[in-house]
């Protein structure tokens, strides 16, 4: 039954080249852990991608409760930690998965950094990398805010005062930012909220992509 | 066509028109042990993954996220902590080459520098040698950077005061909410309260800012006591905060001393006997009269 299905599309849309792309394809022996163990530390960029999932998950049912506005965002939070059913799980992973992804991406970039794998041909695929690893301090500095409460506003303060001691742009970037040169508050979080949920997962998923083929048209490096 | 090195260990995954089916390419095509991707391998990777989830999940059971207090933007004594990953730009800028007159250099030069160069590492170390010992420049640079970072996190971790910051943050409980409310904004004493600047130590529901002043609801002094304190200080707190006349100091330690109310009324809205939900309601009730 799923063959005939299968087939029936294949034949409309051609998937077997794709399916060939995503999954059909050798892991050489020197990135297998079975093989040598020591191959263990080419888990690190899986192991990112896996948490990444996560985040994403637990992210989309923190939303279904989180409010982003001053009035209610910490009390929306306080709900979801306190009386909502695996609410606090769900938060926590998130809370520690953001920690977590940090570690584990920061980890792959050694890994990639002294095993010499960014050199040419890859040098795309290393910007690519870096610019995700931005993408994710962002998300981590934009994810702080919003439970609106004392560490989160004024870890904020800091980071925008240190966003304005950017010279020329300074300024224009902490407006941009928090929605007003001076004052940090309802606007502030609104803006917050949408980089954190849309603009940056946004481009965080468009440079996963990039990735991911980058690696299967290229391969992964030779050993040593 | 040639891709580079790597390309003999991994096939060339676009699809001939003349091999159409969909059969794997053969495995000797490739050296060494290799091993199918699907299943196999994914099969394996799920498992790493799984015990990475059980131990993510222990991790997030033992621990739940953190919530302190709704934010108070008044609250000027307390000290910011950013997530710990940035706490490496965060101790840098204390430091007095890169901050004040110098921040440009703690918050743009050196981490430019030090980022930029991780972005354009393809293009400053151009060798053909991958191993890391036989580029000690790039690894030593590598190396240097890690060891800076962890350096500046450790002693930024190590100079805040985990105490005073738990205690700054903490959640009022409900007991203490309530008190809050009990604040009588409108009184005589608040008024001197706020024109003599207690409020920008002690908060402006005298519940305190954590490391600047001690919140003033269950203060243990009486009003004599307290007089004394804001002309003459106590503990950290200095000398000659208060500069307004005797009449006012008098209505001022009344007003403290009753937990933010004139007279007699509330009294001890703040005192421990009276924590029982039922007697506070009680309390609260009265104070609304």
């Amino acid at each position: 039954m799923l063959q005939r299905v299968y087939e029936w599309v294949d034949e409309r849309l051609d998937i077997t080249p794709m399916w060939r792309d995503i999954a059909d394809h050798e892991v050489p022996e020197h990135v297998n852990p079975a093989h040598h163990f020591s191959a263990f530390v080419y888990c690190f960029g899986g192991l990112t991608f896996f948490i990444t999932v996560i985040q994403i998950l637990s992210g989309m049912f923190l939303t279904m409760y989180y409010v982003p506005d001053i009035v209610n965002a910490y009390e929306s939070v306080r709900y979801l930690q306190g009386d909502v059913a695996y609410g606090t799980i769900v938060r926590g992973m998130h809370h520690w998965g953001a920690s977590l992804v940090i570690v584990m991406i920061f980890l792959h970039t050694l890994r990639v950094f002294f095993t010499g794998a960014y050199k040419r041909p890859r040098e795309l695929n290393w910007v690519v990398g870096v610019l995700i690893f931005f993408v994710m301090l962002g998300l981590g500095f934009t994810g702080y805010l919003l439970p609106w409460d004392m560490k989160a506003y004024f870890a904020t303060v800091v980071g925008l005062q240190i966003a304005e001691s950017v010279p020329l742009v300074g300024t224009l970037s902490k407006t941009l930012l928090s929605g007003d040169p001076e004052i940090i508050g309802a606007q502030t979080l609104t803006r917050f909220f949408a980089i954190h949920v849309f603009f940056l997962p946004g481009a965080l998923l468009g440079l996963l992509a990039a990735h991911f083929i980058m690696i299967r048209r290229q391969g992964i490096s030779g050993p040593l | 066509m040639h891709r580079g090195k790597g390309m003999k260990f991994v096939g060339d995954s676009r699809v001939p028109a003349d091999r159409k089916p969909n059969i794997p390419k053969d495995y000797s095509e490739f050296p060494g042990k290799t091993e199918a991707f699907w299943p196999n391998f994914l099969l394996k990777e799920w498992l790493v993954g799984a015990v990475f989830l059980i131990g993510y999940l222990c991790l997030t059971v033992a621990h739940p996220a953190p919530l302190e207090r709704v934010a108070d933007p008044t609250d000027s004594g307390y000290i910011p902590l950013p997530d710990w990953y940035f706490l490496f730009l965060y101790q840098l800028l204390k430091y007095e080459f890169a901050s004040s007159d110098f921040t440009v250099i703690g918050a743009v030069i050196i981490p430019g520098l030090a980022f930029g160069a991780l972005l354009l590492a393809p293009w400053l170390d151009k060798g053909p040698e991958r191993r890391a010992s036989r580029r000690p420049i790039a690894s030593g640079l590598m190396i240097f950077g890690i060891i800076s970072t962890v350096y500046l996190t450790w002693e930024s971790v190590d100079h805040h005061d985990w105490e005073a910051a738990a205690e700054q943050g903490e959640m009022l409980d409900e007991e203490e909410e309530e008190a809050l409310e009990d604040v009588d904004t409108n009184a005589e004493g608040y008024e001197i309260y706020t024109d003599q600047g207690c409020i920008s130590c002690h908060g402006d529901q005298l519940q305190g800012t954590g490391a600047a002043g001690p919140s003033l609801y269950d203060t243990q002094y009486d009003a004599d006591m307290i007089q004394e304190i804001a002309v003459e200080g106590i503990g950290e707190m200095p000398a000659d905060q208060f500069d307004g006349s005797d009449e006012e100091l008098e209505v001022l330690a009344e007003f403290v001393s009753n937990g933010g109310n004139p007279g007699n009324g509330g009294g001890d809205s703040g005192s421990e006997e009276e924590s029982e939900e039922e007697s506070s309601g009680d309390n609260n009730e009265e104070n609304a009269e």
